[in-house]
């Protein structure tokens, strides 16, 4: 479980009970999906962060790893998304490890429902987990708050109902592989142009059964920005400056020794990766 | 009463060129609006080619800087060689995800080149530690807007260090121009592989 | 009794104390009559002629309301085409008083016209729209204008206002959501702010680039990239960029497509 240090916090609501505002976080005004077919499961999003109406970063990674055959789409607070997944993926392995099984998809969506219910709240993730395990297809929806859900198509996110309305309006049973990942990226696209939270590009990640999961990083590119029309390189010389100081290698090696040891694989033992 | 990121006022840019770095930052220190120094750097040294730019509270900052001097130097300790700034962003990361209910008021900002790889890496942070990795530049501080939009109008692929000198000043103080918060000199440091070079701007004094 | 009810009402204890004084005021809820609609505008002068340019989405909070709605008007030209304008208008803000605000001048506009049998100059346009904006200084036009043409001497005008009617003639100026964006950028690229001439001097010595005015094309490819920069970091600003030109053949109108995500 995250230690978590409030150490700063007596500091923090004294100020804010004072009238000073909350930090903003930066959140992902996003639009994730889950739609399960045939064999497998398809997640997918968009890759826009936002800090208020500016885009923190243009192409996120919103698509976190839990277990090789369970993925998690994430939506709200960023880091909330970020660290929860991370915290839940090491637990899952250590369960994995210690019951000598594959985890299945369902333990990780209680696991990550009860640390999220334990917050109530606080901490600001909405996730969409997915998978393959020995029982089937798994795929919910889990709210910060802890409530879960248990859909054959799901949506969530700020460009949530702009995702549904593609879900609903052409949606339909035994989907194969093909027609579920092109239905995400349809979802998807429909939040990123119809809402300000979500953009640029589509992230989709396969998972299907007897098969090695596929993350397709920006599976569509419909954003992407055109040439400029003028150069902005500065002639050398443009700005001012006062002094510089420059501090090479050489000057470096005067207080610390640095050494580079060879590649030979034998110096070290190697260490056993899970196939 | 304003935010708290918004009481001491900076900014810092960071930026990556074709086998090199730059992170660049104001010297302002204030209390709203009344300045009080023009000699408060925001970037910190970790190792020679790790470079940490931190904006927003002041009391903050100097606190954060002196807990990662003291968490780098036991990493150096225990490891017995320098911090990677691939490594520093991780460790800021978690450090600042730990007082994800009680934050310190910063916006920190990496830039640096990976002495192993040799590529050069830069990021981005909010207060609590969620990571921004962008190919191009980062921005934090009271002037962030202004610097997205020089960042987004004058960075290119692709520049010698010469240049890329030239863009990351113009764009910090373009920026710092139109934010009363921030300016009053800049400092600029150029990352390559095996030199670094800093140098003090001649920027407007009010 | 009473200080245990005290203590376990808030459901929290607090780890710190104030005096009475500093307790957070009661909040007050009310009918607001404005919304921000979002967007950008930006104007720049040349020797010869002005541009007024703007984005065409309307927004409101996270949803888009269209994708063409313009914030770039003639004023005083006819009803339909605009035809025979030679002022524009640019709005951004609340889109409601924009439009309110543009109806008003170009009705204004066209008495004086009907009224003095010549069309009204730029500087006197611009001064009765300080006059209308600040007769609402207690209710004020929620929006940011820019207006522009060309002056007596034909060279190009262009003047900014806030809100309630202060404004300013000035060579370039954005305005809205973005604006915070754009400006700095054309600080540096269209009065050369921070720019010196390479080896004209060491340090403080430097000769600073002086600024002149730029051609056409020059400051149509400069709005251009600003918009196209703004629309990558700020998610109010997309889908089409309208740009008017005023020139002393009339009044151009070009639109360009931009991002719509």
């Amino acid at each position: 479980m995250p230690g978590f240090d409030f150490s700063n916090f007596n500091r923090n609501s004294a100020l804010h009970a004072r009238g000073v505002p909350l930090p903003k976080a930066t959140s992902t005004g996003t639009t994730i999906v889950g739609c399960v077919y045939d064999n497998g499961v398809v997640i997918a999003a968009d890759t826009r962060a936002t800090s208020g109406p500016i885009v923190a970063d243009k192409n996120c990674e919103k698509l976190h790893y839990i277990a090789p055959k369970i993925w998690c789409a994430g939506a709200g607070t960023a880091a909330d998304t970020e660290f929860t997944t991370a915290l839940i993926s090491s637990n899952v392995e250590l369960h994995s490890l210690s019951t000598g099984r594959d985890p299945r998809v369902i333990t990780c969506m209680t696991m990550l429902k009860q640390h999220l219910f334990r917050y109530q709240g606080h901490i600001g993730a909405y996730l969409v987990v997915a998978g393959v395990d020995p029982t089937g297809v798994g795929l919910y929806t889990v709210h910060a708050h802890g409530s879960t859900d248990k859909l054959p198509y799901v949506t969530m996110g700020s460009g949530s109902l702009a995702a549904m309305s593609v879900f609903e309006s052409t949606w339909q049973p035994d989907l194969d592989k093909q027609g579920a990942i092109t239905l995400c990226a349809e979802a998807i696209k429909a939040g990123i142009f119809n809402d300000l939270g979500s953009g640029s590009n589509v992230d989709i990640c396969v998972i299907e059964n007897d098969k090695p999961t596929q993350l397709m990083r920006n599976y569509e590119k419909p954003n992407e920005r055109g040439t400029k029309e003028r150069n902005y390189r500065f002639p050398r010389g443009t700005t001012a400056w006062l002094n510089q100081k420059i501090i090479s290698k050489e000057d470096m090696k005067k207080y610390v020794t640095i050494e580079t040891l060879s590649g030979d694989d034998n110096l070290a033992e190697k260490m056993e990766v899970d196939s | 009463m304003g935010s708290p990121f918004d009481i001491n006022g900076g900014a810092c840019v960071a930026m990556v060129g074709k086998d090199c770095v730059a992170i660049a930052c104001d010297l302002r220190l204030g209390m709203q609006a009344l300045t009080v120094s023009n000699n408060f750097p925001k970037i910190f040294n970790y190792a020679p080619s790790t470079y940490l730019g931190l904006t927003g509270l002041a009391t903050d900052v100097n606190t954060v800087s002196d807990l990662f001097r003291y968490k780098v130097n036991m990493y150096r300790l225990r490891e017995e060689r320098n911090i990677a700034p691939q490594t520093l962003a991780n460790l800021v990361s978690s450090s600042l995800y730990e007082k994800r209910f009680g934050p310190f008021f910063i916006s920190p900002v990496i830039a640096g080149i990976n002495q192993t790889t040799g590529k050069p890496f830069i990021c981005g942070f909010d207060s609590i530690g969620c990571i921004d990795l962008a190919k191009d530049f980062i921005v934090s501080g009271t002037a962030s807007e202004q610097l997205f939009g020089t960042c987004e109008g004058l960075w290119e692929p692709d520049l010698s260090p010469e240049d890329l000198f030239e863009t990351i000043s113009q764009a910090l103080l373009a920026a710092v121009d139109r934010d009363a918060l921030s300016g009053w000199g800049a400092q600029v440091y150029i990352i390559e592989k095996d030199k670094v070079t800093q140098r003090l701007l001649k920027g407007r004094q009010d | 009794m009473a200080s245990l009810l005290d203590h376990s009402a808030g459901g929290q204890t607090v780890g710190y104390s104030f005096s009475q004084s500093a307790a957070a005021p009661v909040k007050q809820h009310g009918f607001y009559p404005y919304t921000d609609n979002g967007g950008s505008t930006l104007g720049i002068t040349g020797s010869d002629f002005a541009i007024l340019a703007g984005d065409t989405r309307s927004t409101s909070g996270y949803n888009i309301n269209s994708r063409m709605v313009p914030k770039v008007f003639k004023i005083g030209g006819d009803e339909e085409t605009g035809e025979g304008a030679h002022i524009i208008l640019s709005v951004v803000g609340f889109a409601a008083d924009g439009n309110a605000l543009k109806e008003r001048l170009d009705s204004v506009v066209k008495m004086y016209k009907y009224q003095h049998g010549k069309p009204m100059s730029v500087s006197a346009c611009a001064q009765r729209l300080s006059t209308i904006l600040y007769g609402k200084r207690f209710f004020p036009y929620y929006v940011t204008a820019i207006l522009a043409g060309l002056d007596e001497e034909g060279k190009g005008a262009l003047y900014s206002y806030d809100p309630v009617g202060s404004y300013e003639r000035e060579q370039c100026r954005a305005a809205g959501a973005a604006a915070s964006l754009i400006m700095p950028f054309l600080d540096n690229q269209v009065n050369f702010k921070n720019q010196y001439i390479p080896g004209s001097g060491e340090g403080h010595a430097l000769e600073a680039k002086k600024a002149e005015p730029l051609p056409r094309d020059h400051v149509q490819q400069l709005v251009r990239d600003a918009f196209t920069s703004a629309v990558e970091r700020h998610i109010e600003v997309g889908d089409h960029l309208q740009m008017l030109i005023a020139t002393r053949d009339g009044i151009e109108e070009v639109f360009h497509p931009l991002k719509k995500d």
